[in-house]
């Protein structure tokens, strides 16, 4: 079993409904997001190429962020999901200065706080919200282990990226472009 | 053009728009880090090389500042946790991956030692102890005993495990002397170890970051030590100490920026941060030239016998020594990998 | 009581209560569960309530789930879509998922106003119980028809509660009633394809863009404008392969997603379109079939472009002779399963019905109506009307302010019962009081300086809204409505490839004194002796007697939200064999209209020249953003946090003329010397032609009360002075503004209208 997400940025319109989406099922507060939304414009008028990306932890298999916790509240749990634990973090910043996709952040009540693929959701048997809502349906959820899901079958037939492959933490979100 | 830009969502502050997760309390602590361990070092290696009577400033004073230093730095990083009332989770488990846990079980284990070294030197440094006078009379005679003066020697421990345990130190000074020299060198290389630990960092992620902080952190030891020496004989000795680290400094720091430029994407443009881009000039004028270059001009100057006040030399490499820290978690956060 | 009196009340003003409402633990609340990372609510604690969106027109079918908070209370927890509802198949747009923030946003009116002058002269608010509030709007209406016959009342109105208010107003004898969204949006397009096709678009339009192979968008920024079944079905016809053609001055997302790019010279669409007609023609890659079987004109229509060569648009658009035929050829390859987007708001250079005629002729060439992936026949449910007395007929209505005026329109121009306001309507029909509903003027009617001058003339403004908007600051009586989320309404009768009907009902109680809307209709019907036309307690009894006639009831509803029904006729595409009757006067699609001949306008749309932007000026485009719904949005909690302000766009090559950097902030100035109120953050971008800047819709809100979208950006309706006034339908045309940059902050002005 191995959690991963695909982000088709060919369909993706940037419409941000998987960030508040994710803020309304998971009740972020206000003035923070464990999900957003990035674009890249490239070339020169009138030859451009525009990618729209929703970014947000990528459940990395080799995670700096849970090395690098003193506490051990950084963990991960089945399928490969990058939890904390918040009663064992002791908001060192230590997981924050090690991701290199900056998914992580200071919650106003002292924990670090992360996507969490809604695992609350996943374990139901339904898709993170941020998939649920997408109107666009340009992100698929599954099983990568899993030759037959939605997701590998995706990920086989397109081609895809993962973002800062160089930072070498195997991130497990592939982008379609 | 190329245009690059979070368009919604992610605010988190601390993160953007770009980290600063960390603040000055983790650059001070890796400087007072450093300085403690230079401190602790040189105190050792006196001892240890028999040199114990001719250095009693790094031998007796150092550890105390390092002791200070040590529990500064400490404050320093719990007033950065942003759940301190769970600090002591630091110490339920020890984590061997991270730096954080790293530095947690060193700085304890060194304070121990720090404490027991200038436990064996208290009644050297304080010979003529007057409770009269110290408020903390009520606590400390708890622990002493005053007694008639027998030489200089005013006072005892008040209970025979404490003058046992003395004596048993005393005995085996050599054997601590290696021990607390071993722990300074694992916490001066891990302040930089601390840094370089996190590969999401592209200017961090060096190892000379260890060597170099260890080297850096001694020679603000020395420093420290240049300006409380009160013989000319320590004043000299750790001033030539100084020049022979200095110029080992800036050999890693060349080597650190060759090591950029040759390296990744990212790291080239880690070292552009220096070389033209916003971090030159307080990098450049702070560290190289303030903390390093012109210290070094003085105290050869001084070697060959031009009268420089030592203070001058010394409180420029402190001050490079600190700068160097706060520019290096500063930029590190600011450079990213580019996606 | 002359024009002073109704100066703007900085609802701020409000002093003790405005303190108490941001203190209010209902709005106060965040919806904040246990912190355990394993305690997440998830659905198997929460109830669900049916509902559909009003925080824009599309009006998604949905699902309000409440849960418990960290106290225990029942709070709104998220809205999520309706699987069975067909215009948004189960998937809100950001918009919908962040309407619980029109609940919680703390700045909500909470209260009825009432606007009083102090003994120093200054005039303020102060809240009123909702008797004293009623009986006041009651007294004005009777003291209105006393004196100027009941016409003289005009309503203004938007979205679905406006619809008991225009009950209302028929049972009080005004039909002088008019919205935006008309002439401010799709009046151009509904009356450019009635006269073409004898039927308009109406909404959600009725475009098969899933099953298309080539999709054309011009000036419709689909995806920036989350219309949202239609962006789901762009992002079905990508995965599928069609092909998209965008024409925009800008690269918009779709541009980005497009086979072709033209990067049109601003005002020149229509050259584009007769340039696509004459390659189409000449090359002969129409529907010969249809044409002949389902068409009036077209010999009058191939001579008419003979002379429209993409070499003569070219001069024009800018847009390279081989791209247009290529474009065209693409178009014509995908036939009939092509679409040339009509768009929505497309009121933009005065000449728009005309444009819209030329995109409803193209795609008739191409044999896209009613035909698969082109344009489906969609299905309305309908539903017995709940019974009341008929409505006495009005002496007058908004078409005798000017009677020689807009013949094409058939509703409401909001834009002229302005000018029936307006202290210059010296002769015949005038305006004397307005009733304000959901809508908000100086924002959304261009040249709002027009718009407070005709404000200040009225006798009486009432404004009935969730918010104090800028509107709400010139009533004389402001009535605190409840949000969609806590009241019932109509059933939604949204026409579609099947019909349905979508419930909305409350989820939570209405905040604080806030009542909804029908509520407030059926009190003032009371003291106006008009109770026969609300003879109901709750509107929820006339949802369970609607229903109740076809079979279904509210308690069914309130389990299943949006019941699917069959289509009648199995007629979504036109049958090959079968004859076509159009509603015209010829009964066939018209390429040469009589009609608009007859009412002395260009049969066939001509090409005309508009003004450019002087030296040192730049067209003003401005658009929408995904995350917002014009000005209604842009203080929601949520949904500022996606999107705080607006940027300018401007291309690189002007950036450098005038030495602008990125996240510099400027000032705007119009050519005819309009000064923006705020400033906005400069956005240097490749994505728009150098001689055009861009900015989002809605943003540099003028009331202070507004705690997040006061001064957020500039408000791009401050910079639309000069208005080009589309002659067939009233609508106004806003693209023809031009605007220079003011680096320095330009001198004070009161910073609230």
């Amino acid at each position: 079993m191995r959690y991963g997400m695909a982000i088709d940025t060919r369909k993706c319109v940037g419409c941000s409904d998987c960030v508040v989406a994710c803020q309304t099922e998971n009740s972020i507060p206000h003035g923070y997001t464990r999900d957003w939304i990035s674009e890249t414009v490239e070339g020169m008028y009138p030859n451009l190429a525009l990618e729209i990306r929703s970014e947000r932890c990528n459940h990395c298999d080799d995670t700096p962020c849970v090395r690098t916790c003193p506490t051990g509240s950084s963990h991960i749990i089945e399928g490969g999901i990058v939890k904390v634990t918040h009663e064992e973090c002791i908001g060192c910043g230590a997981c924050i200065e090690s991701c290199p996709y900056d998914a992580r952040y200071f919650h106003p009540e002292g924990y670090v706080d992360k996507c969490t693929f809604c695992d609350h959701r996943v374990k139901n048997g339904q898709d993170p919200a941020c998939v649920s809502v997408c109107p666009t349906h340009c992100m698929y959820f599954g099983d990568l282990d899993d030759p037959n899901s939605e997701i590998s079958k995706v990920v086989a037939k397109n081609k895809v990226k993962v973002l800062a492959p160089e930072a070498g933490t195997k991130p497990q979100i592939f982008y379609l472009v | 053009m190329r245009e690059e830009l979070i368009t919604s969502g992610r605010m988190n502050p601390g993160i953007d728009p770009v980290l600063h997760g960390w603040h000055w309390p983790i650059p001070f602590y890796l400087f007072v880090g450093g300085l403690a361990a230079g401190l602790l070092f040189f105190a050792a290696y006196k001892v240890l090389f028999g040199k114990e009577k001719d250095f009693p400033t790094a031998v007796m004073i150092g550890p105390f500042v390092a002791l200070a230093a040590i529990v500064m730095g400490l404050m320093a990083l719990i007033y950065d946790l942003h759940h301190p009332l769970y600090a002591w989770q630091l110490f339920t488990t020890i984590r061997i991956e991270s730096p954080m846990s790293w530095g947690a079980w060193t700085l304890m284990i060194v304070s121990i030692v720090n404490a027991v070294w200038i436990f064996t030197y208290l009644k050297k440094i304080f010979p003529d102890f007057n409770l009269k006078q110290n408020f903390l009379r009520k606590v400390i005679s708890n622990f002493i005993e005053e007694k008639q003066s027998e030489g200089k020697l005013n006072w005892d421990w008040k209970y025979k495990f404490l003058r046992d345990f003395e004596s048993f130190l005393i005995k085996n000074r050599k054997a601590l002397a290696w021990l607390m020299m071993i722990l300074s060198i694992i916490l001066g290389v891990y302040t930089g170890i601390l840094l370089s630990a996190f590969n999401a960092r592209p200017l961090w992620n060096t190892a000379l970051l260890g060597p170099l902080f260890l080297t850096s952190g001694f020679s603000t030891g020395a420093a420290m030590l240049m300006i409380l020496s009160k013989t000319h004989l320590e004043k000299i000795a750790f001033s030539k100490i100084d020049v022979l680290l200095i110029i080992i400094e800036l050999f890693f720091i060349t080597h650190m920026f060759m090591g950029y430029l040759a390296g990744s994407e990212v790291k080239a443009e880690a070292a552009h941060y220096f070389m033209g881009g916003e971090f030159t000039v307080t990098f450049w004028v702070n560290v190289i030239i303030l903390g390093l270059v012109v210290p070094l001009a003085l105290e050869t100057m001084e070697l060959l016998n031009v009268k420089i006040p030592v203070i001058i030399p010394g409180l420029l490499i402190l001050w490079g020594g600190m700068m160097f820290r706060f520019i290096m978690v500063d930029a590190g956060q600011v450079i990213r990998y580019l996606y | 009581m002359k024009t002073t009196r109704r100066d703007f009340i900085k609802i701020s003003s409000l002093g003790i209560g405005g303190l108490a409402l941001s203190t209010s633990p209902i709005l106060g609340w965040v919806p904040s569960f246990l912190k355990e990372d394993d305690n997440t609510p998830d659905d198997s604690t929460a109830k669900r309530y049916p509902n559909y969106c009003e925080v824009c027109f599309w009006n998604c079918a949905g699902w309000v789930y409440t849960n418990k908070d960290k106290d225990g209370n029942e709070k709104i927890w998220k809205i999520i879509g309706n699987d069975d509802d067909p215009n948004s198949n189960g998937r809100f747009c950001p918009r919908g998922t962040g309407g619980i923030g029109m609940y919680y946003d703390k700045d909500r009116l909470r209260k009825p106003l009432k606007r009083v002058t102090g003994e120093d002269g200054n005039q303020t608010f102060v809240e009123i119980e909702w008797d004293e509030a009623i009986d006041i709007v009651a007294k004005k209406m009777k003291e209105i028809k006393t004196k100027y016959g009941p016409e003289s009342f005009a309503l203004f109105k938007h979205g679905t509660s406006g619809k008991h208010f225009a009950t209302l107003f028929k049972a009080y004898g005004s039909k002088n009633m008019a919205g935006p969204a008309y002439s401010q949006c799709k009046a151009p397009r509904e009356e450019g394809f009635r006269m073409t096709f004898g039927h308009p678009l109406h909404s959600p339009e009725p475009l098969d863009i899933r099953n298309t192979r080539c999709l054309v968008l011009i000036g419709s920024h689909l995806g920036e404008n989350m219309h949202n079944g239609q962006v789901q079905e762009m992002s079905e016809a990508i995965e599928n392969g069609a092909s998209i053609i965008t024409v925009d001055p800008r690269f918009s997302t779709a541009a980005s997603k497009s086979k072709f790019w033209l990067p049109i010279k601003p005002s020149t669409d229509i050259a584009l379109l007769l340039a696509w007609m004459h390659v189409i023609i000449k090359e002969k890659r129409y529907d010969i079939d249809y044409v002949e079987k389902n068409t009036s004109g077209f010999e009058q229509l191939k001579n008419h472009v003979k002379n429209f060569t993409p070499e003569w648009a070219y001069g024009i658009t800018t847009i390279k002779p081989d791209i247009i035929r290529k474009t065209a050829r693409e178009m014509a390859a995908a036939s009939p399963a092509v679409i040339i987007h009509p768009g929505r708001h497309a009121t933009w250079y005065g000449d728009d019905t005309q444009r819209s005629r030329a995109i409803a002729i193209l795609n008739a060439l191409l044999g896209s109506w009613g035909r698969r992936g082109g344009f489906f026949n969609p299905e309305k449910a309908k539903l017995p009307k709940y019974p009341m007395p008929a409505f006495p007929k009005p002496k007058w209505s908004w078409r005798d302010i000017a009677p020689d005026k807009y013949p094409l329109a058939k509703m409401g121009v909001t834009n002229l019962l302005i000018d029936g306001s307006h202290p210059d309507k010296k002769e015949g029909h005038k305006i004397k009081a307005w009733f304000v509903v959901g809508t908000n003027l100086p924002v959304t009617i261009p040249n709002s300086k027009r718009t407070i001058e005709a404000i200040h003339n009225q006798e009486f403004i009432v404004v009935v809204d969730t918010m104090p908007s800028e509107m709400a600051g010139y009533a004389d009586i402001v009535l605190p409505e409840a949000t969609y989320l806590e009241r019932y309404d109509d059933l939604r009768l949204a026409q579609h490839r099947e019909p349905t009907i979508a419930l909305r009902m409350p989820a939570a109680k209405p905040y604080a004194e806030t009542r909804p809307g029908w509520k407030m209709c059926k009190d003032i019907a009371g003291k106006l002796g008009l109770s026969e036309y609300f003879n109901y307690n709750d509107y929820s009894e006339v949802l369970d007697w609607q229903l109740k006639k076809i079979g279904s009831s509210l308690d069914e509803m309130k389990e299943i939200g949006v019941m699917k029904l069959d289509r009648k006729y199995n007629d979504l595409y036109f049958h090959e064999h079968m004859e076509h009757e159009f509603e015209t006067p010829t009964g066939k699609i018209e390429f040469y209209s009589n009609g608009m001949l007859a009412a002395g306008f260009a049969p066939m749309p001509v090409y005309t020249k508009h003004p450019e932007p002087p030296k040192g000026f730049y067209r003003l485009i401005y658009g929408r953003a995904p995350m917002h719904t014009f000005s209604r949005t842009t203080n929601n909690p949520y949904l500022m946090e996606l999107m705080k302000e607006n940027a300018l766009w401007v291309n690189p090559k002007t950036a450098k003329d005038w030495g602008l950097k990125t996240g510099q902030r400027v000032w705007l100035q119009n050519h005819q010397g309009a000064v923006s109120t705020f400033s906005i953050a400069v956005r240097v971008t490749e994505r728009i032609r150098q001689d055009s800047v861009y900015m989002v819709h809605g943003f540099g809100r003028l009331n202070k009360k507004l705690t997040k979208g006061y001064g957020a950006g500039i408000s791009d309706t401050e910079m639309v002075t000069d208005v080009k006034i589309d002659k067939e339908t009233g609508s106004t045309g806003m693209r023809s503004n031009f605007v220079t940059f003011l680096t320095e902050e330009p001198e004070k002005k009161e910073k609230t209208v």
